[in-house]
């Protein structure tokens, strides 16, 4: 018998705020341990939360992005389960009435496009961070109470690859809209799995395993590679799969039991007394719509439409919003979409890669890109010169034409100079002269570089190759 | 000067015209608290010399000019409420050594008008208990009659006040915790309206039925920490910004014009003569003072118990798990792993009654039985409020007895802890409702003990119930009137 997956998705997303959740502390991750703490979060006697508007915000941003249904009223509930890392032993989450419903996100799938549908997303606060030292335990209270917005997709997915399409898809989405810096190292985004088999064509979903403690991706597609082969032998050897929780172990490169049905928490889910319901009104949420930006697909079709660029090449720039922007801002000044897409794929992404730089850390404006382009364009500067301005620009940013004048770039134009400079290469270098007398057309091209060095690159390189062709095949007709 | 007696508002006038100093009041409360505490037990905690230094800076304030609305006035705090390098145990073992680090907001909003931090009064562990007897520091007695309780659970509070060891004290009110041991112990209690007074520091309990709210000896000085203490807060969510009335608004000279309902359901059977008599003495007193007293009902009333012992304990289950050993307070020591750390924690720092609550509170609110217990509750709670709306289209304010008997015996309810709940059966609903409610002393049974009148109002118009009390008070001669009315 033949099975198929089904898989779910729940993906935590840490929000990029300031402050925490429900109260003034920073958000910010990495400093050093419990500095970042106030009786609110650390569950103090008598401390209360207060909703962090700009949390609610972003989740309703991203909410509007994937097209879900905005709840009229939403409510936050608290989860009970103790734990030594959690201050109250209760998470402010959200149960019944999240910030948004239904929705879904699109990913690019066998050549065309698959919808996958969302459950929900919801707000909740993160927890500590325990650490196990010889003899003793310790916790950093520093993530409690930072902002996490969960997104929980239906159980629609059918393989790891799917899933792991639809993460990078999520990913990109909420880097797009400022939501999260959706850096997997960080735990900006961490992932709890779904998963299970059913024979190909059945409709109801069979035993599902959960799967925790995925920090990665790459940890996703391994652990659901592995569930797969897992549930299908004990399908295979007529046995059931166990509805339970299991725990992906990256070294080992397997899950394991982590406790069963039996064993689950009854998180006793009620209201929580300390805050007020929230309402969202139409002209709050008709605000946030204008700040919905136009999501990678979208952008990746026009940059093909409006740009007539390649589809590699809008997947390609589209991939990051400020490279996107960047491109965008170049395309327009220079009015050379072609060249300036040339430019940020070899050049601009090249040294972005090679120096770990984003593209808002190099001083270089769009404007001195596209500067850059129109003086190759009208012949102002060589293409070698231009690729060395860039890479000063890339460094020191400033005017590609300023530069020109006082470095004296500026490209060799008169015939009279680059003659002479011909001359003197043939002069200087016999043999090679010899050698494409002798019908060595090779030697030309070493000639041509002895020409661009006198020049110091600024000799236009058609120019001295027709140059140095007349000396050398004029020389040849005075002979006979 | 006369510390025992005096009130909170005379108390001011004297600073004001130099008759005493802060030092002379708070010096003077330190030897009564030192002549009478080791009996009644009021007290966990009296940092005099805190105390005396903060006296020392008022005055001199005052001699610098400087003004506050409580100048030098010497408060008692209930230990459920923060007070910024001040112990904080909730009457409870788990909270050992925990040292508040930082102001509930009803603390700053008073340390900002000048007041004096006295000490922390005694009460039932976590504020679950009627009678102050579920105390981790042994109970508090009725100053008024040292066999009996001095109700619960702010009894450290009011026997504070009643025995003329401070002037005031701030107590908290889930059920009936202010109102009832004011009644106990004859003094004025006021529970204001839910979303009133901010909760930011106090040690929750039930945190949709909380409210903080003054012990005094005096209507008027009710209404004057009132003022100070309500208003809206952005610590605490559930706050509402509506106008906080002044101590002049608060008060009355007669009850001409004012509507007055008495619940039928409260003067039904179980309510002890003397207690029925005294409460209808005040009653013709309002009749007296012009006030129209007409029937009204509350329908849902015999719910109120069973909605409230259900709420409270579920939110209480969720508000008490945060004491686990790993931050603060008590943790038991030799533990094996973290589990064990909780078990023998929690096991060896909570009290029986306590233990008790949060096993129902975990119970009701279980997979499975939710909806039977908890959401049940709840919709009780909205036909309860609902009767009350429905009463206050008919009546400015609300007149029945606080509690159902004068102050009990101590450890006569100690082992039946249905007994025990039912001494809220009259306070519980104000709280289930959300309105105000507040209790004056209205006379004295034939044992010399206090009994109560209960004064309960729409949300946020403390200044209806108010108003009945001051006009009452006054028509009985001051705020000492009541002893004389005997039943």
């Amino acid at each position: 018998m033949t099975y198929e997956a089904c898989i779910g998705l729940e993906v935590h997303v840490q929000l990029k705020t300031r402050s925490k959740m429900f109260c003034a502390c920073s958000a910010e991750i990495g400093e050093a341990p419990n500095t970042h703490v106030c009786p609110v979060c650390l569950g103090y006697p008598g401390a209360m939360p207060s909703i962090n508007r700009k949390a609610v915000e972003l989740t309703v941003l991203t909410g509007l992005m994937v097209g879900a249904r905005i709840g009229a009223r939403s409510k936050f509930d608290r989860k009970s389960y103790f734990y030594p890392d959690m201050p109250k032993n209760y998470q402010i989450s959200q149960y019944d009435q999240p910030l948004c419903i239904g929705g879904d996100v699109a990913i690019d799938w066998e050549g065309g496009e698959k919808r996958i549908a969302l459950t929900r997303i919801h707000l909740e606060e993160d927890v500590g961070k325990s650490t196990h030292f010889t003899g003793a335990s310790g916790v950093d209270f520093n993530r409690a109470g930072v902002p996490l917005m969960e997104i929980v997709t239906e159980p629609v997915i059918a393989s790891p690859e799917e899933a792991d399409a639809f993460l990078q898809a999520l990913r990109q989405m909420v880097r797009y809209a400022g939501v999260s810096d959706g850096n997997m190292e960080q735990g900006n985004i961490r992932c709890d799995v779904n998963c299970s088999l059913r024979p190909q064509g059945e409709t109801q979903l069979g035993s599902k395993a959960e799967i925790k403690n995925l920090n990665t991706f790459k940890g996703v597609l391994a652990a659901l590679r592995y569930e797969i082969r897992r549930q299908t032998d004990v399908l295979e050897s007529g046995g059931r799969v166990a509805m339970e929780t299991r725990r992906w172990d990256g070294e080992s490169g397997t899950t394991a039991s982590m406790r069963s049905k039996e064993e689950a928490h009854d998180y006793r889910y009620f209201p929580e007394p300390d805050l007020m319901p929230i309402s969202l009104s139409h002209e709050e949420q008709a605000f946030l719509k204008t700040h919905v930006p136009e999501l990678p697909r979208a952008r990746r079709r026009r940059f093909c439409g409006e740009y007539g660029l390649p589809e590699y090449d809008s997947d390609v720039l589209t991939a990051d919003r400020a490279v996107a922007d960047y491109f965008e801002a170049v395309a327009r000044a220079s009015a050379n979409p072609k060249a300036s897409s040339n430019w940020m794929m070899t050049e601009m992404l090249a040294k972005l890669s090679e120096t770990g730089r984003s593209i808002d850390e190099t001083p270089m404006k769009p404007r001195a890109l596209a500067d850059l382009i129109a003086m190759v364009d009208r012949g102002a500067i060589n293409m070698p010169t231009a690729k060395t301005l860039f890479a000063v620009l890339f460094e020191k940013g400033g005017d590609p034409a300023a530069l020109v004048e006082a470095d004296g770039l500026g490209q060799v134009e008169g015939a009279s100079e680059i003659e002479s400079m011909a001359r003197r290469a043939v002069a200087e270098h016999a043999k090679s002269a010899a050698d494409y007398r002798a019908g060595k057309s090779a030697a030309l091209q070493f000639l041509v570089g002895q020409v661009m060095r006198q020049s110091r690159g600024r000799a236009h390189p058609q120019k001295a190759a027709e140059a140095l062709k007349k000396i050398l095949e004029g020389d040849k007709s005075d002979r006979f | 000067m006369d510390v025992s007696s005096i009130t909170l508002g005379e108390a001011l006038t004297g600073l004001d015209r130099g008759d005493w100093s802060a030092e002379n009041l708070v010096s003077a409360l330190l030897d009564r608290i030192a002549a009478r505490d080791a009996m009644v037990n009021a007290f966990l905690n009296v940092d005099a010399e805190a105390a005396l230094a903060q006296a020392r800076a008022a005055d001199e304030q005052r001699a610098r000019g400087e003004t506050g609305r409580m100048l030098g006035v010497p408060v008692a705090i209930k230990d459920n409420l923060n007070v910024q390098g001040q112990t904080c145990t909730c009457a409870s073992r788990i909270l050992d050594g925990y040292r508040a680090p930082y102001d509930a907001t009803v603390v700053a909003r008073l340390r900002k008008e000048g007041a004096i931090f006295l000490g922390r009064t005694n009460m039932d562990e976590f504020a679950m208990g009627s009678s102050t007897e579920y105390s981790s520091r042994g109970p508090t007695r009725n100053p008024r009659n040292p066999d009996c309780v001095p109700g619960g659970s702010s009894g450290g509070s009011a026997a504070a006040v009643a025995d003329g060891m401070a002037l005031a004290a701030l107590g908290s009110d889930t059920g009936g915790s202010i109102r009832q041991p004011a009644a106990f112990c004859g003094c004025v209690g006021l529970k204001p309206s839910y979303g009133r007074v901010s909760r930011y520091g106090l040690t929750a309990f039930a945190s949709s039925l909380d409210q903080v709210g003054p012990l005094t000896r005096s209507v008027d000085d009710a209404a004057r920490l009132f003022g100070v203490l309500a208003g809206a807060d952005v610590r605490d969510a559930t706050t509402v910004d509506v106008a906080v009335p002044g101590p002049d608004a608060c008060r009355r000279e007669d009850l001409k014009g004012v509507a007055l309902g008495l619940p039928r359901e409260y003067f039904a059977e179980g309510l002890a003569p003397d207690v029925r008599a005294s409460v209808m003495a005040a009653v013709d007193a309002c009749r007296a003072l012009g006030a129209d007293v007409r029937e009204v009902s509350l329908p849902h009333t015999e719910y109120a118990m069973a909605a409230y012992y259900i709420v409270a304990p579920a939110e209480a289950s969720a508000n008490l798990a945060r004491f686990d050993g790993v931050r603060y307070g008590y943790r038991a020591p030799d533990a094996i792993s973290p589990l064990d750390m909780y078990c023998q924690t929690r096991s060896s720092g909570f009290g029986p009654e306590v233990k008790r609550r949060i096993m129902l509170g975990t119970y009701v609110l279980s997979s499975g039985y939710y909806d039977a217990y908890y959401l049940s509750a709840q919709k009780a709670r909205t036909l309860i409020r609902n009767d009350f709306i429905a009463a206050f289209r008919e009546c400015d304010a609300i007149l029945t007895p606080t509690t159902p008997t004068a102050a009990f015996r101590m450890g006569e309810k100690t082992d039946d802890p249905v007994q025990m709940y039912l001494a809220d059966i009259f306070t519980a609903t104000a709280n289930l409702a959300g309105i105000c409610a507040l209790s004056l002393p209205c006379g004295v049974n034939a044992d010399g003990l206090p009994l109560g009148l209960q004064a309960m109002g729409p949300a946020f118009k403390e200044e209806n119930i108010l108003g009945v009390a001051s006009a009452l008070e006054n028509a009985w001669g001051g705020p000492q009137g009541w002893m004389e009315r005997r039943v």
